[in-house]
């Protein structure tokens, strides 16, 4: 399945990859694929913004505004006025419904 | 029952690996209730937990693989469950009872506690090789490079489901692109259905009180048969649209046209409620009042419930849900705005206010 076309923040700078891989392996949505010596983005779609490319790249060559795509934590940080946060883990005795 | 679990061997000895508490690969019935009342009760999946550390699943040696997880104990107690027959070293972080992935997004599941725990558990002294074996999902939260850099473990991610672990580690840590991938079939969406048809509840608790007061309010004061004919069925309706939203859209959403949520939301529960207004033979439902109340409010519940399930699925990203929102919240607003005014005129007419 995929999500809305068009929409995520990935961004890949080739000219600091230096194909180690890292990326296609933490990558759990098969983004990425290799290029030879790069690598390359197959398909930006199938991204979900965890993040995992960009935390695990060493030499800084993915960039990404990581986030959870959750209606519940985007609406809570719209009401609280601050980041989303779907209120888990907090203090460990929230109600709210979360991941 | 926990004993099995928490088996402490000799306390006096100083060498880590001897205090590690054994993990049995075996469940007991109170840990299958336990994945039970996860699926049904959020407080209690908020308190499920495991004290993090350093675990022994079977006899395990130096040369031991360490798997990592978080301290949800639903994760510990599937990740332990596949490990029959595989001596192994089982590493809780602290998590906050979190699962690994969400963990992983807030960063609980994280670089920094990862080394920590690492160091407070004295795994250099427990194992010889310099391994580590991470869920993959852990990896958005975990900065390998940096972890190897100031522990001397090297981090590998494994395959994203405990089940695929046996073969991991027997193909001599070779992750298939299989194992890669996130599964988010029929059985996984149908599980975490409750999770969000209970929530819903409480708000619909809400909605029966105002719709039997508002429909039972006459002239007289608010009178019990005219609140049960005229607020059943719409009751039905609303439990039709909580139903729409919270459980057919998500056990159904590839087979609905769409990606946005919101639409495919919007669909299910303008179809159930098109049908059911049409098709109950009440009274009330004669109103065209009523009607129009019906189908501008319902679809939109049922649109929003179906938003709700974004944080379940294993593809949605934030700024795709954030764009769904931009579009959707106004227009939630309004549905409730004009229901509200069309509930109003409904009264009026009823009441003979106007004709």
């Amino acid at each position: 399945m995929k999500y809305l076309a068009n929409v995520v923040t990935l961004e890949l700078f080739p000219e600091r990859c230096t194909g180690c891989g890292r990326c296609l392996e933490v990558c759990p949505r098969e983004v990425f694929a290799n290029n030879g010596k790069t690598v390359r983005i197959v398909d930006r779609d199938r991204c979900i913004e965890c993040g995992a490319c960009m935390m695990n790249c060493s030499h800084g060559a993915i960039q990404v505004n990581p986030g959870v795509g959750c209606a519940a934590a985007i609406i809570n940080g719209l009401i609280r006025g601050g980041e989303p946060e779907c209120g888990c883990g907090a203090s460990g005795t929230s109600e709210s419904s979360c991941c | 029952m926990a004993v099995e679990l928490f088996d402490l061997r000799g306390g006096s000895n100083t060498n880590p690996a001897a205090n590690a508490p054994a993990a049995s690969t075996r469940w007991s019935g109170l840990d299958r209730l336990g994945r039970l009342k996860c699926r049904l009760f959020n407080s209690f999946r908020m308190n499920y937990r495991v004290t993090p550390g350093i675990y022994a699943v079977g006899t395990p040696n130096g040369g031991s693989p360490v798997l990592v997880t978080s301290n949800y104990k639903l994760s510990f107690d599937l990740l332990r469950r596949e490990l029959s027959g595989i001596p192994a070293w089982i590493l809780v972080l602290d998590t906050r009872g979190i699962n690994v992935w969400c963990a992983a997004g807030k960063g609980s599941f994280g670089t920094e506690e990862l080394i920590q725990r690492i160091r407070s558990t004295r795994l250099p002294e427990i194992v010889e090789h310099r391994k580590i074996v991470l869920p993959q999902l852990g990896a958005p939260g975990v900065q390998a490079h940096i972890v190897k850099e100031r522990t001397g473990f090297s981090v590998e991610y494994g395959p994203v489901h405990a089940g695929d672990l046996p073969a991991y580690l027997r193909s001599g840590h070779k992750a298939t692109a299989q194992m890669r991938r996130v599964r988010f079939g029929f059985r996984e969406r149908l599980d975490l259905t409750p999770m969000e048809i209970v929530p819903a509840l409480k708000a619909f608790g809400i909605f029966l009180a105002a719709v039997f007061i508002l429909l039972g309010l006459q002239p007289a004061g608010i009178l019990f048969r005219s609140a049960l004919r005229n607020g059943l069925p719409i009751a039905i309706l609303g439990a039709a649209a909580l139903l729409a939203g919270t459980f057919l859209t998500p056990l159904l959403l590839p087979w609905i046209p769409f990606r946005s949520f919101a639409l495919k939301g919007f669909l299910i529960g303008g179809l159930t409620t098109a049908a059911l207004v049409f098709f109950i033979p009440a009274q009330a439902l004669q109103s065209v009042f009523l009607q129009a109340f019906s189908l501008v409010l319902f679809p939109a519940v049922s649109s929003y419930l179906a938003l709700q399930f974004t944080g379940s699925t294993t593809f949605t990203s934030i700024s795709g849900v954030k764009k769904e929102l931009k579009f959707g919240l106004p227009l939630y607003i309004a549905a409730g705005a004009i229901a509200s005014a069309l509930l109003l005129f409904y009264k009026l007419e009823e009441w003979g206010i106007v004709s």
